[in-house]
């Protein structure tokens, strides 16, 4: 593959990374002022915040290989809805905490696996951005894992909400380790691990909480829905991007 | 960490980066950027300008454009053209603060990290730092997240004061 064609799927990638970490810092943002105590409105602020983080750096490293201008801000909030390359997890309603936690838990564990993966990333720049991101989400995923065991093994009421999350969400946990052929090229130079490698270990660290939480994996194999990632998103994504994309919508161009 | 460099230039070099270390972190501003491990490198070119590498502590520290500026801002100040470059390799570390660093957010009412970057805690496994007020090894964690990202609440059991703590990364 010439080098201009790698380095347009290599930006492709970094968007699509980056737009799992905007959208879901999105949602988490959601709940700030809302949370049912000041420590989780506080938690969740903050996960959003270093969501935030990670997407600015790949969107600006996205941005310097395109090489057309575009920055961390041109991409964030002036793409169309087909062109944001998110799962379908991260765009998933925040719902009741139950179902915003046990959510925090999939991805982060599903990005935990990655950010150790791209650490050894054969891109420099993807792998310093990769060990900054890994320390970061250790925290996330011990925060979600436990709270996911405590309201999993908690009260009848605690206990059911958990259940109706799982399910809720169970649908869009495939999405995640779906090989894309059109990243063969970077996993064929080591830049990004296939999706799928990462599903084994996946599993067995949320099979390790779930015991815990006295869940079900087998509640986890549904029929998967997929799509999101090609940018077929679900009815929540335009409700996100109206709100995401407000201002520069009304007042295009509007700098702080 | 400055560049090995003849004579004038290298004593250029350490005056900078001797002006960017003392720079106040502005979210505690008891403790300096040198004392964060924040400053990485500085290089004065030939044609005088000095470029000054600094790293981001979080990946979305919301800190990191007022501390490029307070530095640029205060190497400017003592007479020098000034860019500020952003580093983020290798990964900044709690490793990086130093001694005197660690005092100062003590004696600032922040309880300092208490264990290496790299230590892999259980789920439920926690900390327990001390109380930087009374001294008791008897406390207890409130929140994960505290007032900012990198820092941790807890609670002291013994005086019954809250208190900060800095998470190690």
């Amino acid at each position: 593959m010439s080098n201009a064609a790698h380095q347009s799927v290599l930006f492709d990638y970094l968007v699509c990374l980056g737009d799992d970490h905007l959208i879901l810092g999105h949602r988490l943002s959601q709940w700030c002022g809302h949370a049912p105590m000041l420590e989780e409105d506080l938690a969740l602020s903050n996960i959003s915040l270093d969501m935030f983080g990670q997407a600015r750096n790949l969107y600006t490293y996205a941005g310097e290989i395109e090489g057309k201008g575009r920055d961390e801000d041109a991409l964030a909030f002036l793409r169309k809805e087909h062109e944001y390359h998110n799962l379908m997890l991260v765009e998933r309603p925040n719902g009741d905490f139950a179902q915003t936690i046990l959510r925090q838990l999939f991805y982060s564990q599903f990005a935990l696996l990655l950010w150790e993966k791209l650490s050894t990333s054969t891109d420099e720049r993807l792998a310093a951005i990769a060990q900054k991101a890994h320390k970061e989400a250790s925290y996330h995923v011990r925060h979600a894992a436990e709270w996911v065991i405590r309201l999993g093994d908690g009260t009848d009421e605690s206990a059911r909400r958990m259940a109706n999350a799982l399910k809720t969400l169970a649908p869009n946990i495939e999405e995640m380790f779906a090989n894309g052929e059109e990243n063969t090229a970077l996993t064929d130079a080591g830049i990004i691990p296939t999706p799928d490698s990462l599903r084994t270990a996946w599993r067995k660290r949320i099979s390790d909480v779930f015991d815990e939480a006295q869940m079900d994996m087998a509640q986890l194999d549904v029929h998967p829905i997929k799509g999101a990632r090609q940018g077929r998103h679900s009815e929540a994504m335009g409700h996100i991007l109206a709100e995401l994309q407000y201002m520069q919508r009304t007042y295009p161009n509007c700098q702080w | 960490m400055v560049s090995e460099a003849p004579g004038n230039t290298r004593s250029l070099e350490q005056q900078v980066w001797q002006i960017a270390s003392d720079v106040p972190d502005p979210e505690i501003p008891v403790v300096t950027l040198g004392d964060l491990g924040i400053v990485r490198d500085v290089i004065v070119e030939k044609d005088g300008v000095a470029i000054v590498k600094l790293t981001p502590t979080y990946s979305g520290c919301p800190a990191v454009q007022m501390i490029e500026d307070s530095v640029r801002d205060a190497v400017h100040a003592a007479g020098f053209k000034c860019q500020v470059e952003r580093v983020i390799s290798p990964s900044w570390t709690t490793d990086w603060i130093s001694e005197n660093g660690r005092e100062k957010l003590r004696a600032y009412g922040i309880a300092p990290p208490v264990r290496k970057s790299g230590a892999k805690p259980q789920l439920f496994e926690r900390d327990s730092p001390q109380c930087p007020r009374c001294k008791s090894d008897n406390t207890k964690l409130i929140s994960q997240f505290g007032s900012t990202p990198c820092k941790a609440h807890f609670q002291c059991e013994a005086c019954l004061e809250p208190f900060d703590y800095f998470k190690c990364l």
